[in-house]
């Protein structure tokens, strides 16, 4: 097996003895600042053909000063671990707005500035070291579904397609400064083997390894991801990467997100990473769970030994951050135990062979 | 397959089926390009218990890396196939890679070995690793296959250090495969290969720590071909031996298996010789016996109707797992005569047989479809023996009960949807208990003087509509008034477990209020309240509520709601100024009679109709669900068949009034004009507005009114009106299955009836879009895209989300003359009748959508029932389930 980088064995020692914090939602910070349209093009951008505001990872090129203040109210909150603002950084995801040709850039901008902020605060105190996770996200499109019902057969994408344009996403990633690979809110398993391959790819071609951390999505009560697969199936199917972390995202609330979390929790043998949303949509498709009432799940995770990396996903901002940071403080991490060597595999469910 | 038999534990059997090369039929539909028949070998062998599935194209003839790609992505769109792993199989490298670059999951590699030189092995294995995939590693290099014990495990152990120590791979996740090859040749050199196999997995078991064996077995035969019954001897001692030693993978058709102590003991010894090379004549001897073991060849198909054979008691089983009518009286006939009363017939067999469908059931093996056409078997049987037990009763004058308990059951005052409570009534009587149904729209005395008349055990309460909560708290506390003190069960829609603990529960102390999620639980809370335990179990329920309790009050502190000031503030605006509102066709109302029902049928959204039977998923993937696949597929077979006979007889008739008028906005309210001099006014809709706080968001604060110009724009706009059902007959058509003891047709009937009702508004909408209200005259949505909403304007109905005060429904019925016009009445709980109904507003502006109001302050309902001219408490009492107070 490959051997664990420096910065993997800082990460593991640190995480041996506390509960890591990483950050909340980045859209929902940004969405406070009610930029405009000539926000998000700025001068350089200022005729582009197409309209780009919602763009927010053009926003790590546009309005820089933005998205820094946004991970300096994160780290003062209390986060270990910053997310760049990365998330829809690859050609595929930036082809919406014309984009494609920037994808390198919004990786190396994204990793320039969270690594800037996490320094500043880490010279501050430095017994307290920050980090910094380039996020790459699922992209908009899926390699395991058809998006044509009556066509179950087609792809709109392929693995190979993904697996170049992840592989520029990591490069920038890496040349930006960034800590940790954190392949996040994967909701079909087969892009998120694509990222993995990208990821060893480009680690062999720049000479360097830096952790892997997967999270994953469940989509929906039925407990699966939009891929169909259980959680325990998703962690095999992910395994060979090596991670630092395993975790899920998004999507459900913590509350929803318990059982699954415990699943991953029981099966894997390393760090269990939980971020969720600020509780489930209300009516409006909005998330509305309070930081006190969020940090009272989040905690349970904790006390029950669940996890050791906890932060938020859509709706979160620094005070749930902040709140949930308290709530873990005086916690012990979770041990992560040793699984028995058996072949274990999968398809839409785990087949553990010999068990 | 992983089968359990002696000596086959955790030995894992990959199937060959789906193997261009192991199945002549696989070949013969990929060639074809028929892949929906070649799904179907996939699923038949995920459903005979396959682990893992191997496929593999390799065949000269085919573009094998397009073949295994198109089936690959085909099969990762069946999740009853694709819930296993898949082996991709193939000789060529970059078929292998092709496959790999399909799989979501954790698949194997079949596979890599030495035989092209160590750098070639070393570049496969670390691609295969990239993947995500555990591997088969041939025992192969570049001298040749390994055939002696020495270079089986020369090779696997070389190919071991390789993987183990430089590319990294879990010893668990390699597999070998040391090449089984053809013993009984005639050659001598060839026979001792079996022994060498076998001695070489034992080697590898215990030097190669984690790995595991495995081989294609068939191949062992290969000189008997032709004769099965040698060839599975063969096979069947082979493996006998080999798993002991440790082989714990095989390729193997599990057809061509036996059982090793079945084996005839000649035959077996015989094989035994020439597999384990234990005499120098092995070969000859089996070649001469051979011949005589021979056989017929292919086994028999079993029939469908074996069953038929059985004994009566497990006839009756079979029929009632089965859902099986056709035979019920013969059978039932049968067995009343081999015993001594007719009673011990439905106490033997017949609830014998429905405790097997009730453990099934309990099991997740069974579902609601199949379970009420097991009550339909059921109750045949017993009405066939109903005149012997009156008979006897009447010569013996015996008065007996034997069943489990009466369960007395109703839907509240005001209320008329019966559906699920049709289901629990048929679910709790399968399970023996006695059920007593009152029907639809029950005063709370009728039921409480009915629960005494009978001496209930339990009584339960359905209701779908929001204002049947509020019934429900009072028939709660009249039977805490009136010294009842037996459980109240609660089910239906609208009803949850928060606002049974919070709400109906602190009315009924005497007894106790139990929330039933849906109809496969009520047997067991049923049978729990009834049983020796159930002081436990209710002290259980009491202290969950409490719980429940706790944590809902709290809960709602998390929600903060702005004032209503606040919320107009943020109202919904959309610029009237360069907007033409469109002018329906004609204002005033029409009348449909008799709208013919094949015009609807295409119109019927399918999913709910399933959920109705507690079968979650969406049409039409539910019918190829693995869970809900088998049950669900029948279900629709059935519906289809009974919705033909429904249209062609006209079984059913349908009705709608459709009405437009002149209206603008005041505030939240609309005003509906008598003419376009809007001098007149006809009427006032009133609205409530959103009140959520949203911080995140610039999203405005929705009220239907906004919807509307607002008078003193200048703007001439408009509103619709509509009432449909397609209930009219129902009752009777329920009623005629009810008599025929056919539970499953009637709830059958009556949800097809609650499906064209809705096709029937959709369908309604789509013709006011086009034609009568013309705003969309080139619209062109199939069915599927107006059931997801893809269409213009909206049809919001009174006491749902967008209004949930259903007492809007009275202003609506009275423009419309609905009863009259429509034949629809309501309730005193403003409940449609019948229950096949569906009315509503129509609003025209594109910018219009679907929104729920959520939950609202105090001020908004004081300002509401000013404005409606009602009681406070009386609105409180109509607006409870969206109150964000306690108004108590």
């Amino acid at each position: 097996m490959s051997k664990a980088s420096e910065i993997e064995t800082r990460l593991r020692a640190l995480a041996a003895s506390r509960i890591l914090v990483i950050d909340g939602a980045m859209g929902t910070m940004i969405q406070r600042h009610k930029l405009t349209e000539a926000d998000f093009r700025g001068t350089r951008f200022k005729d582009w053909p197409r309209d780009v505001k919602g763009n927010n990872d053009l926003l790590s090129i546009t309005r820089p000063d933005v998205i820094r203040s946004i991970h300096m109210e994160y780290l003062d909150a209390g986060a270990d671990i910053v997310e760049t603002n990365t998330f829809s950084s690859t050609t595929i995801a930036q082809a919406d707005y014309g984009m494609e040709a920037l994808a390198y850039e919004l990786n190396l901008e994204g990793a320039r500035l969270a690594r800037s902020a996490c320094d500043e605060v880490t010279a501050r105190d430095p017994a307290r070291p920050r980090f910094v996770a380039g996020a790459i996200g699922p992209t908009n499109r899926t390699a395991s579904i058809s998006p044509d019902v009556n066509n179950p057969g087609f792809r709109a994408i392929s693995f190979d397609e993904l697996r170049i344009a992840y592989g520029e996403a990591v490069r920038g990633l890496i040349d930006g400064g960034a800590d940790i690979i954190l392949i996040e809110t994967v909701f079909d398993t087969l892009n998120a083997k694509a990222a993995l391959f990208a990821t060893e790819e480009v680690f062999e071609e720049k000479g360097v390894r830096l952790p892997v951390s997967v999270s994953g999505t469940i989509t929906d009560l039925s407990g699966r991801t939009l891929s169909g697969q259980t959680a325990e199936a998703f962690w095999y199917s992910v395994r060979h990467g090596d991670l630092l972390s395993i975790g899920l995202n998004c999507a459900l609330g913590a509350r929803e997100m318990r059982a699954h979390i415990a699943d991953l929790a029981r099966v894997s043998d390393t760090l269990v990473m939980a971020y969720p949303n600020a509780g489930l949509p209300n009516e409006f498709g909005e998330y509305d769970e309070s930081p006190e009432a969020m940090a009272k799940l989040v905690g349970e995770f904790a006390r029950s030994g669940l996890v050791n990396i906890v932060g938020g996903c859509c709706g979160t901002t620094p005070d749930h951050i902040r709140a949930i940071a308290e709530a873990v403080q005086p916690i012990a991490p979770r041990v992560p135990g040793r699984i028995e060597p058996l072949m274990r595999l999968s398809g839409l469910e785990p087949a553990v062979i010999g068990a | 397959m992983t089968s359990t038999s002696s000596g086959f534990a955790n030995f894992v059997m990959v199937g060959e089926r789906t193997n261009v090369t192991g199945s002549a039929r696989f070949r013969k539909l990929i060639k074809e390009g028929n892949y929906a028949a070649a799904l179907d070998v996939a699923r038949d062998q995920v459903e005979g218990g396959a682990v893992v599935i191997d496929v593999n194209m390799d065949e000269g003839l085919l573009d094998s890396e397009a073949a295994m790609v198109t089936f690959l992505n085909l099969l990762a769109a069946e999740p009853d196939i694709a819930r296993v792993p898949v082996m991709v199989d193939s000789s060529k490298w970059t078929v292998i890679e092709a496959g790999l670059k399909c799989l979501q999951g954790k698949g194997i590699v079949n596979s890599i070995s030495l035989k092209e030189g160590k750098d070639a092995f070393v570049h496969h294995a670390k691609l295969v690793r990239r993947y995500g995939a555990a591997v088969v590693v041939m025992a192969f290099d570049d001298k040749g296959q390994a055939d002696t014990y020495a270079r089986k495990i020369e090779i696997c152990e070389r190919s071991y250090r390789i993987l183990v120590d430089e590319v990294g791979f879990l010893p668990e996740d390699i597999i070998f495969d040391p090449n089984i090859f053809a013993v009984a040749t005639g050659i001598e050199e060839h026979n001792n290969y079996g022994v060498d196999f076998i001695e070489a997995t034992r080697w590898i078991r215990q030097n190669l720590k984690g790995a595991h064996v495995s081989g294609g077995v068939s191949n062992l035969s290969f000189s008997f071909r032709g004769n099965e019954p040698v060839r599975e001897a063969m096979h069947t001692v082979f493996l006998f031996h080999a798993i002991q030693a440790g082989m714990d993978f095989g390729i193997v058709n599990a057809g061509q298996l036996g059982v090793y102590d079945d084996l005839d003991a000649e035959l077996r010894d015989l094989c035994e010789d020439v597999v384990l090379n234990r005499r120098s004549d092995a070969t000859e001897r089996l070649v001469d016996a051979a011949p005589r073991f021979k056989g017929d060849g292919a086994k028999e198909r079993v029939v469908d109707l074996s069953w038929r054979q059985l004994p009566v008691e497990k006839r009756l089983e079979h029929a009632l797992v089965h859902g099986i009518t056709e035979f019920i009286e013969t059978d039932t006939e049968e067995a009343r005569l081999s015993v001594v009363r007719p009673l011990h017939v439905i106490e033997g067999p017949l609830m014998a047989g429905m405790n097997v469908v009730g453990d099934l059931f309990g099991a997740g093996k069974m579902f609601l479809p199949q379970v009420v056409k097991s009550a339909r078997v059921m109750k045949q049987a017993v009405a066939w023996l109903m005149p012997f037990m009156e008979k006897e009763k009447e010569e013996l004058g015996l008065t007996e009960d034997s069943s489990a308990g009466t369960v007395l059951m109703a839907t509240v005052k005001g209320d008329v949807h019966d559906i699920g409570k049709n289901i629990v009534g048929v679910v709790l009587a399968c399970n023996n208990f006695k059920v007593i149904d009152l029907g639809v729209m029950v005063p709370a005395q009728k039921i409480l003087d009915t629960a005494r008349e009978v001496k209930a055990n339990i009584i339960g309460l359905s209701g779908l509509i929001t204002p049947s909560l509020d019934e429900m708290c009072l028939v709660a506390g009249e039977m805490e008034r009136q010294g009842f003190d037996i459980p109240l069960l609660i089910g239906g829609a609208t009803t949850s477990r928060v606002h049974t603990a919070v709400k109906i529960h602190p009315n009924y102390k005497a007894g106790q209020a139990v929330y039933v999620t849906d109809a496969s639980r009520a047997v067991g809370v049923a049978s729990s309240l009834l049983s020796d335990n159930r002081k436990a179990y209710v002290d259980d329920i009491r202290r969950d509520y409490v719980r429940i309790a706790e944590a809902h009050a709290r809960g709602r502190e998390d929600k903060r709601r702005l004032t209503l000031t606040d919320a107009r503030a943020n109202s919904f605006r959309i610029d009237w100024s360069n907007y033409v509102p469109p002018k329906p066709s004609f204002l005033g109302t029409k009348v449909f009679e008799a709208y013919d029902l094949a015009e609807l049928v295409p119109y019927i959204d399918w999913t709910p109709f399933f959920s109705t039977w507690e079968m979650k998923g969406a049409y039409p993937a539910i019918l190829e669900d693995e869970v809900y696949g088998a049950a669900a597929r029948p279900l629709f077979e059935d519906a289809q068949a009974m919705l033909k006979q429904m249209v062609a007889e006209k079984w059913l008739t349908a009705k709608a009034v459709v009405g437009f008028w002149p209206a603008n906005a005041i505030g939240d309210d609309i005003e509906l004009y008598a003419d376009d001099s809007r001098s007149e006014r006809l009427a006032v809709l009133h609205g409530l507005r959103q009140q959520i706080a949203r911080d995140t968001s610039s999203r405005a604060n929705l009220c239907l009114s906004d919807f509307v110009a607002p008078a003193g724009s200048g703007v001439t706009d408009y509103v619709g009106g509509f009432a449909v059902t397609a209930g009219i007959g129902e009752a009777a058509v329920a009623e005629r299955f009810a008599r025929a003891n056919d539970d499953y047709s009637k709830i059958l009937s009556q949800a097809l009836a609650d499906r064209l009702a809705e096709a029937f508004a959709e369908r309604l909408h789509e013709r006011v879009r086009r034609e009568f209200w013309a705003y969309a005259t080139d619209e062109a949505l199939t069915p599927q895209e107006m059931i997801a909403e893809g269409y213009r304007g909206i049809r919001p109905a009174p006491g749902y989300p967008a209004q949930p005060d259903h007492t809007e429904k009275g202003t609506l019925f009275r423009l419309l003359d609905a009863t009259e016009k429509a034949g629809i009445t309501l309730t005193e709980s403003f409940a449609m009748w019948p229950a096949a109904a569906v009315s509503g507003l129509y609003f025209s502006h594109p910018d219009s959508h679907y929104f729920g109001v959520g939950k609202i302050e105090r001020d908004q309902v004081e300002d509401y029932a000013r404005r409606k001219q009602m009681d406070l408490k009386d609105m409180e009492r109509w607006l409870a389930p969206i109150l964000n107070y306690d108004p108590s």
